[in-house]
């Protein structure tokens, strides 16, 4: 946690720099605990002492072994888990609850499964009475960007693991939010998919404007997307390190065999390693 | 070694095979059901007539058949069935709309739970049959006395089934909606309903049944018509056959209430695992 200042202020490539210091960041996290409370074993210290800064336009990516709190601490940012202590702000103002401008991505797809696929992704925009015309049309536009054209009116049992977790996809992205929070959304895709929706996140995010912290366990992946990588690490979970990522935008599938990009890897693998964290 | 090997799996793999013959030969044979029926009439008619069983005592199938014949073509049976079964239906929405309504109500508040449950479970422990002579004496021998009486019974499964289905919902789901803003309505009518309603055809079908019971009990305790007044009138008069004839009549009504209950479920639940493998009984 003592290195996001560091990097803040250390050394950073200009434009950065520049976006840092133009406005307040979108989030900033201070001093966050998080302790479960459990009835038979004790507590679980699943938060401490996270100190996190994220920028307008921002993406961001976490990594860290199974239990640092990735999950949870995503859970706090959608307003939806509360926190034991700290402070979290966003634009400024103190989180307190959901925000419209919001679309959360779940770990597990948590599909409704009395509704179909099409009425599932407009979930959100029932919820927020939004006009149902463009965003049926919108609804259709994001599953033919997922593959899942076709599957509008089947029903999630009907639908594989994967194309579930799609959908669950498209369902964050059907309002059209600002800020996304994904937990490893790309988990139960095959490996040439993935590469397809980490392009087509990227498209997304520079298209609306958005801001993304997305949880991943591939290292590649988090490295891929990122503008920064977020290190975690467990028992109790903290943040490790924040990793810098330059390479240049906009990226495609050929940097993942430079040298560059290797490096970057390389340095969050031994940092795996060294704390002991698992994959 | 090998030998020993091969000569292990044959028999081996044999059993599993003849186990799934036997599976799949079970799940087909729905004759099998209305056969054993038939042989246990042909049993009960020969054990009739063999043993000269008076007919006060227990009446043989084929009279009690030339009875079920002679009430419905004489239309006998024709008025009282059409009281039993408006008593049935009747009581049985009633009762199952007051039990929802009331199931929501303690199921989504805990205030109200500690406020009306106990009294509702008090009022469950009362046996119906006891309270059934007051029902009768304060609203007449006629309709509405059963129908209420059908009600009280019928209302508390769906009672108690509305309350453990809202609670069902997963906390994923609910947070899920959480997150886009949804207020406790909308969690309400997304998630906590749907989620409810396998749980409330559960009730539905023990309600459906239970009705058949409280008319009947209705109709014993004080009554000018209905198949429950025509079985004491036919008990009175010693008419074995006529009583097993409208009990006939009576299980029919159960059945079928069942089967139309069983019918909406698979329609409205099309969704839920619990409906395709659900065991049909009741
Ligand atoms: N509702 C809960 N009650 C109690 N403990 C919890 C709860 N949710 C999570 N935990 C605990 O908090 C810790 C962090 O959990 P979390 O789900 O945030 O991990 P994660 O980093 O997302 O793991 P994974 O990569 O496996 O998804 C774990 O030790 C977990 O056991
Ligand atoms: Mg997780």
């Amino acid at each position: 946690m003592s290195h996001s200042p560091d990097i803040q202020t250390g050394a950073l490539a200009p434009a950065s720099v520049a976006a840092a210091v133009s406005g307040d960041p979108l989030v900033r996290i201070a001093a966050l605990e998080k302790i479960y409370p459990t009835r038979d074993r004790g507590n679980v210290h699943a938060l401490s002492d996270i100190h996190l800064d994220v920028s307008q336009g921002e993406f961001l990516t976490i990594v860290g072994p199974s239990g640092c709190g990735k999950s949870t601490l995503l859970k706090i940012l959608a307003g939806i888990l509360a926190k034991t202590s700290g402070r979290v702000q966003i634009a400024g103002a103190d989180l307190d609850g959901p925000n419209r401008d919001l679309g959360v991505v779940f770990q597990a797809p948590v599909l409704l499964p009395w509704k179909s696929v099409i009425e599932n992704v407009l979930v959100p925009a029932r919820v927020q009475k939004l006009d149902m015309a463009p965003a049926r049309r919108r609804a259709r536009d994001l599953l033919d960007l997922v593959g899942l054209s076709g599957f509008e009116d089947r029903y999630p049992g009907e639908l594989s693991g994967g194309m579930q977790q799609r959908v669950g996809i498209c369902r964050a992205l059907i309002h059209q939010p600002k800020f996304l929070l994904m937990d490893e959304p790309f988990g139960a895709l095959d490996a040439m998919t993935r590469e397809q929706m980490n392009l087509e996140l990227l498209r997304i995010w520079k298209e609306q404007d958005a801001t993304i912290l997305l949880v991943t366990h591939s290292i590649p992946e988090a490295v891929f997307l990122a503008d920064r990588v977020v290190v975690m690490s467990p028992r109790p979970g903290r943040i490790a390190e924040v990793m810098q990522v330059d390479l240049p935008r906009p990226r495609n599938l050929e940097m993942f065999n430079t040298g560059r990009f290797g490096q970057h890897v390389a340095a969050i693998r031994r940092h795996f390693n060294s704390t002991g964290g698992i994959d | 070694m090998t030998q020993i090997d091969t000569s292990d799996a044959i028999p081996a793999s044999q059993p599993a095979g003849t186990a799934k013959g036997v599976a799949r030969h079970w799940s087909e044979s729905r004759a099998l059901s209305p056969i054993l029926l038939i042989a246990l009439i042909l049993l009960w008619e020969g054990l009739i007539r063999w043993f000269e069983v008076p007919k006060i005592v227990v009446p043989a199938p084929s009279a009690v058949f030339v009875a079920l014949w002679d009430g419905i073509v004489s239309g006998l049976f024709w008025p009282h069935f059409l009281v039993t079964l408006w008593e049935i239906v009747a009581g049985f929405g009633i009762g199952s709309v007051i039990g929802i309504l009331l199931g929501i109500l303690i199921g989504l508040s805990p205030l109200m739970e500690r406020l009306i449950y106990p009294y509702v479970v008090a009022f469950q422990t009362l046996p119906k049959v006891a309270i059934a002579p007051i029902i009768v004496i304060w609203f007449g021998y006629g309709l509405s006395s059963k129908i209420i009486i059908t009600a009280t019974i019928a209302f508390f499964p769906l009672l108690a089934n509305t309350i453990v289905g809202l609670r069902s919902a997963p906390r994923e789901q609910i947070e899920m909606l959480e997150a886009c803003t949804a207020n406790r309505w909308q969690i309400f009518r997304m998630i906590r309903l749907p989620q409810a309603l396998p749980f409330i055809f559960v009730g539905l079908d023990v309600a459906v049944v239970l009705s058949v019971i409280g008319a009947i009990v209705g109709e014993f305790v004080g009554a000018r018509a209905g198949l429950g007044y025509l079985i004491l009138q036919k008990n009175f008069s010693f008419d074995m056959a006529g009583v097993f004839a409208i009990l006939i009549i009576l299980s029919m009504i159960g059945v079928g209430l069942h089967m139309l209950v069983v019918a909406v479920q698979r329609r409205v639940l099309f969704w839920s695992e619990a409906t395709a493998n659900s065991v049909t009984g009741a």
